[in-house]
């Protein structure tokens, strides 16, 4: 009897997939990097996560580059507030600078602070650092879960059609008009919204919301060709099909409106830590413009004296949520061919 | 009854009833939404006092049974769902009945739907007026910055777009507030009225008013009635101008009904009848007034125009300040139709044809670039509520989106609740009726 044939690759299958995908990226980013606008969102994003990851080691870097060894010992030393850690100086919470008194602040740009401090002697600097990494960490949360079950919900409802079409299609209506804002003020005023659950709730609003529809109409254009029926003639299940055949050719679509998601939620969290409606986040830009506000630093008539304590944060929201939807508008003409230039 | 029947399910009448009976779904789900949603929050209401010494366990107990949160969970459901139907949204536990008779459910508490029958009609004007306004200008922009695709213009405008329309709303609306109202101090800083100006309003048209309620709701009513029904009066007057053969009968009808709106919106404002007096009359039942009943007004009584200034006055910042942030969202979606209609063969048709650039532009590309923007118009309608919460706080202006926020930071759970759940009917609402102007305007949608 003879023995069944084997196929014996030239190279290892997951090699194979490998170097597919490393060239599909290249394609990719080849196409992406030809839009102005998608780099320079890509760039801001870049500097953001690097801004983000020096916050560990800013307080480090202030005290070997800042500050001479007498303004050290002087703080040391002083006869209340001394700091036993220069940690002490750049908590972005409760940090004070022993060296400038309590009724100076908010101080001007200085070398030691090179932002200033705000109206209770905070780093400007060390917060918006502290900052930048629960917005990221927010905001990609959300847009993932967001894009998780958008492709999910929008695949199966493709995929089976009828009742569960219906269905999902009905509960994205009442997802697509839900006041969310709305929503998440009269929720924040009765439990103690945390970023985790403040990622999650908008995740998952967002996701079974506008995004089913549009990924579900691209999934239905998916669903109709040849390799589908293909798939199917070849004894592929339900779940192969979707997970391996709809999916893969949604993951751009889903990958763009990512983009524009990470842009709603960090928009959100930054105004209701704004109106004060997120006790459970201790500091972020929302409440860094908040309390310059509350405090008449905005509206007192020497708002431009005092610019290091309000623009600083407002620009950083403005530009991190422009960066991503700067990127969402690259990937847009390359996931949609109709954008090119002619 | 046979014809009735045929009426529903054929073409407009088909489209209609299917969206009605589909909205009516969706409103159930929403509502059962947020009551599953607000009921899976731990606690209740009593817990609020768990630590106050002066609420005894009784009296907590009291408050409980009071508010019928110790019924099963089902009947309160349907309690819930009941109320709505009928109307009763719950009563303020921090506004007091303002009327001279308690209220026969609320007694000396406020009705939450009294309470959004206030604030609605003006969060209503303040976001129809910057809806119009903004999707007019970001409509018109979008359409020229296409056009001139690759001019310095456009990687400016697109520059200027993407910032307004990702600018942190708060932070903006706060320096535009320092920059025209503290610095330049041509705008009030916020609020809805200049109460100065009111003092002897209420004062004269206390019994005209009616006792307790507040002579402003009554102008403010009145205003928004006498605007709507002339744009009303010149909307309807412009389509049914688009029925006449000569452009110069069309023209005649469009600047008619507009001349004959601007001296009735003056006859109104003004109050002054030509040679009788320029001061005209607010009070006495202003409701239904109507300006040729001016003669018969008693000397002494107060002009209407300062009054309607100081809401246009105090809407000004508002407006501009919603109007530069949403514009840029329009403009954007715009531009980007606009180069997929650019493309087709019929706008090359056009201009092969030897059309004028701008003919082609407006008459052509223009025209079928509109509907993805109408949509987003549609949306940002249905949303002018919920969206509101943040500027009317920032401005004062004491709408629907201020009720709501402030109930929920002050823990006046039912206006919260109340107002939180009617924001979504709202929304529902105003997306059904402009669903339906839209396939009564592009007939592709009702036949699909």
């Amino acid at each position: 009897m003879q023995a069944a044939p084997t196929f014996e690759p030239a190279e290892a299958l997951w090699r194979v997939r490998l170097h597919l995908l490393g060239r599909g990226l290249a394609g990719s980013w080849a196409m992406f990097a030809e839009s102005k606008i998608g780099l320079t969102g890509f760039g801001i994003i870049v500097f953001f996560a690097l801004f983000g990851l020096l916050w560990p080691i800013y307080p480090w870097l202030m005290e070997h580059v800042a500050w001479t060894q007498e303004e050290l010992e002087a703080a040391r030393t002083v006869p209340y507030g001394a700091i036993s850690s220069i940690y002490q100086v750049y908590d972005p919470v409760n940090g004070y600078d022993p060296l400038i008194p309590g009724v100076e602040n908010p101080t001007a740009p200085s070398r030691r602070h090179p932002l200033g401090t705000n109206q209770f002697g905070r780093d400007i600097l060390a917060q918006l650092m502290a900052s930048t990494g629960s917005e990221f960490m927010l905001g990609v949360l959300a847009a993932l879960i967001t894009v998780i079950i958008g492709t999910l919900v929008g695949a199966i409802a493709a995929y089976y059609g009828g009742i569960v079409d219906t269905f999902f299609m009905r509960l994205a209506d009442v997802f697509i008009l839900f006041p969310l804002i709305s929503f998440l003020i009269v929720l924040g005023s009765m439990i103690e919204l945390t970023l985790l659950k403040l990622a999650f709730i908008l995740g998952i609003f967002f996701g079974f919301g506008q995004i089913t529809v549009i990924l579900k109409s691209q999934a239905l254009a998916v669903k109709v060709k040849p390799y589908i029926e293909a798939a199917r003639v070849a004894g592929g299940g339900h779940f192969h099909i979707i997970f391996r055949h709809i999916i893969p050719n949604l993951l751009p679509l889903s990958f763009l409106y990512m983009m524009f998601n990470v842009t709603s939620a960090i928009f959100s969290e930054a105004a209701l830590s704004f109106f004060g409606l997120l006790p459970g986040v201790k500091i972020s830009w929302g409440i860094m413009i908040e309390s310059a506000h509350t405090l008449g630093y905005i509206l007192g008539g020497r708002s431009f004296q005092n610019w290091w304590l309000w623009m600083p944060p407002g620009v950083a929201i403005t530009l991190l949520c422009s960066a991503f939807y700067l990127v969402g508008r690259g990937l847009d003409e390359v996931v949609n061919p109709r954008l090119r230039k002619r | 009854m046979k014809r009735i029947w045929q009426a529903l399910t054929s073409g407009m009448g088909k489209f209609i009833s299917i969206r009605v009976l589909q909205i009516i779904l969706v409103l159930y789900l929403y509502m059962t939404l947020v009551f599953i949603i607000l009921e899976a929050q731990p606690g209740d209401i009593s817990d609020f006092y768990v630590g106050d010494p002066k609420i005894t366990p009784e009296a907590r107990d009291a408050i409980v049974q009071q508010l019928g949160l110790d019924k099963p969970i089902l009947e309160r459901y349907f309690d819930y769902l009941k109320n709505f139907m009928t109307g009763h949204l719950g009563c303020s536990f921090k506004f007091g009945n303002i009327r001279d008779t308690p209220d026969p459910i609320c007694r000396e508490q406020r009705p939450t739907w009294d309470l959004i029958k206030e604030r609605l009609p003006r969060t209503v004007v303040l976001f129809l007026t910057y809806t119009i306004v903004s999707f007019y200008i970001g409509f018109f922009m979008g359409k020229l910055i296409a056009w001139r695709r690759g001019a310095i213009v456009e990687y400016f405008s697109t520059v200027v777009g993407v910032v307004l329309f990702t600018v942190f709303t708060p932070w903006f609306a706060l320096l535009l507030v320092w920059l025209f109202a503290v610095n330049f101090g041509v705008v009030p800083i916020g609020g809805f009225i200049n109460p100065d100006t009111w003092t002897n309003v209420q004062q004269i048209g206390a019994t005209a008013c009616g006792v307790g309620i507040s002579c402003t709701n009554i102008v403010f009513n009145t205003m928004l009635l006498w605007l709507g029904g002339l744009t009303l009066f010149c909307g309807g007057a412009y389509l049914w101008s688009r029925r006449l053969t000569y452009p110069w009968q069309q023209q005649a009808v469009r600047w008619g009904a507009l001349a004959i709106g601007f001296v009735v919106l003056g006859l109104f404002f003004g109050g002054g009848w030509p040679g009788v007096s320029t001061q005209a009359v607010i009070v006495r039942e202003t409701k239904f007034w109507f300006f040729i009943w001016h003669f018969s007004m008693p000397a002494g009584v107060i002009p209407l125009f300062p009054l309607v200034f100081d809401f246009v006055q105090h809407m000004l910042l508002p407006i501009l300040t919603l109007t530069l942030i949403s514009f840029a969202g329009t403009m954007l979606l715009m531009r980007n139709t606009m180069l997929e209609t650019m493309r087709e063969d019929y706008v090359m048709a056009a201009k092969a044809k030897g059309l004028p650039d701008h003919v082609v532009r407006d008459k052509h590309a223009a025209r079928n670039a509109l509907l993805p923007v109408v949509t987003s118009l549609i949306f940002a309608i249905a949303f002018s509520v919920d969206g509101g919460v943040f500027t009317e706080t920032i401005f004062s202006w004491q709408g629907m989106g201020q009720l709501l926020l402030q109930s929920a930071l002050d823990h006046d759970y039912p206006v919260a609740i109340g107002s939180l759940v009617f924001t979504g009917v709202f929304a529902l609402i105003a997306h059904l009726v402009a669903d339906i102007l839209y396939a009564y305007l592009d007939p592709r949608i009702r036949y699909d």
